[in-house]
């Protein structure tokens, strides 16, 4: 079996031991956790990334350095801490929570 | 010098999406801030929150190698691999990413060991002052007044002070890192894998569950812990010890912001008298006189 640890792809026997892999959504898909949906308005943003920096999930994600961030809906759990650390422009924030 | 944005973008994913990680956890943050910095990390992690939020087997929500092991023997399992590793010749980080359960109170047997014989480790301790694995005890970890499960009516002693009995060691890297300012934490971490021997990062990582506060605020709350002179951000290398940029005009009580504005954004802190928020006081400014007696 091939898996793919930090880009470098390793080729694993059967395990006898109780391997775990690393995989995505291993708790499922955590975006049903959420009752408050962060909507991004991109007018207001300053691209400071302080939301991709702070967001605990990694659900803020950026392609490349200098474009904008978006929100990964599926696992998103609606914690709010983006929103939190927005400075946006002119005090109006590039990200608001709006019921789900 | 504070890391640039692309350097940190740049680096591989270490925590994937969809975890079991309560939403806004503070541990989530430091992992994946922490951990990033390292080249081909091997994580030792024991019994604490960051085993169960990697989810059921067969899935791990990690992207990097993790061994899982008993609450006592994280320094030692982490001793042999970074041994193992060096006779092999492979360029390898060793990590124990343990909570403060097992660093305060039930691997401080191993990681002294370790410490001593100045094993090639780096020993992270993401510090949210209790057991929140199972179900908020108290820790020596636990400030003075903070509501536990086991302490009901607010902890009565002082918190006790990790980082003086590792520096008691002579270990040649140690630092204290906040969540509230993650490329502080993450230039941190990178200064410290350019390091031989064994050394300790000490994290802040407020926890919403536990400390009973909004789970959107954990940023702020790692950034007001410093700001009251809560949690003094400091690097001791070779028993010298300098106050990093965000923490040294704090030195100074007066420039503090008041403890209060700290502890009323938390549930934990609720039932506090004003003689116990003027002990925690005398506690924080007996912390900051033992440290600057370091510099």
């Amino acid at each position: 079996m091939k898996v793919i640890i930090l880009n470098e792809e390793i080729e694993l026997k059967d395990p006898v031991l109780p391997l775990g892999r690393p995989t995505l959504g291993s708790a499922g898909e955590t975006g049903d956790w959420r009752t408050y949906r962060p909507k991004f308005i991109e007018e207001n943003c300053i691209k400071c990334y302080k939301c991709w920096l702070s967001c605990p999930e990694g659900t803020i994600r950026v392609d490349a350095h200098g474009e904008y961030p978006y929100i990964d809906y599926v696992y998103c759990k609606g914690c709010g801490v983006c929103v939190h650390v927005c400075p946006g422009r002119k005090k109006q924030k590039a990200l608001e929570m709006t019921p789900e | 010098m504070n890391v640039k944005i692309p350097e940190m973008m740049n680096r591989p994913e270490v925590l994937l999406r969809g975890n079991f990680a309560c939403a806004g956890c503070g541990l989530s943050i430091a992992y994946k801030t922490a951990i990033s910095a390292l080249n081909r990390p091997i994580v030792v992690i024991p019994a604490c929150c960051a085993s169960v939020i990697q989810s059921l087997h067969p899935n791990v929500t990690y992207n990097v190698p993790t061994l899982n092991i008993a609450f006592a023997a994280h320094a030692s399992a982490a001793s042999g691999i970074a041994r193992a590793k060096k006779m092999r010749g492979e360029d390898t980080t060793t990590v124990v990413w343990s909570g403060d359960g097992g660093t305060y109170d039930i691997g401080l047997a191993t990681w002294s060991g370790a410490a001593e014989r100045n094993e090639n480790i780096i020993h992270f301790c993401y510090d949210n002052g209790f057991y929140s694995n199972t179900g908020a005890q108290r820790s020596s970890a636990t400030p003075r007044g903070a509501v536990t499960t086991t302490t009901p009516g607010g902890k009565r002693e002082k918190r006790k002070s990790v980082v003086r009995i590792m520096a008691a060691h002579d270990i040649p890297y140690i630092a204290t890192a906040s969540i509230g300012y993650p490329r502080d934490l993450y230039t941190k971490v990178k200064k410290a894998s350019l390091i031989e021997g064994y050394r300790f990062i000490l994290i802040d990582a407020p926890c919403p569950t536990g400390w009973n506060s909004d789970p959107a605020i954990t940023p702020e709350l790692g950034e007001l812990s410093v700001k009251t002179g809560f949690f003094p951000l400091y690097e001791i290398e070779e028993g010298k010890l300098t106050f990093s940029k965000r923490s040294i005009r704090y030195k100074d009580p007066a420039n503090r912001l008041p403890v209060e504005n700290y502890l009323e954004k938390q549930g934990r802190f609720k039932s506090m008298t004003s003689d116990q928020i003027k002990l925690l006081t005398d506690d924080l400014q007996h912390e900051w006189d033992m440290l600057s007696r370091l510099e």
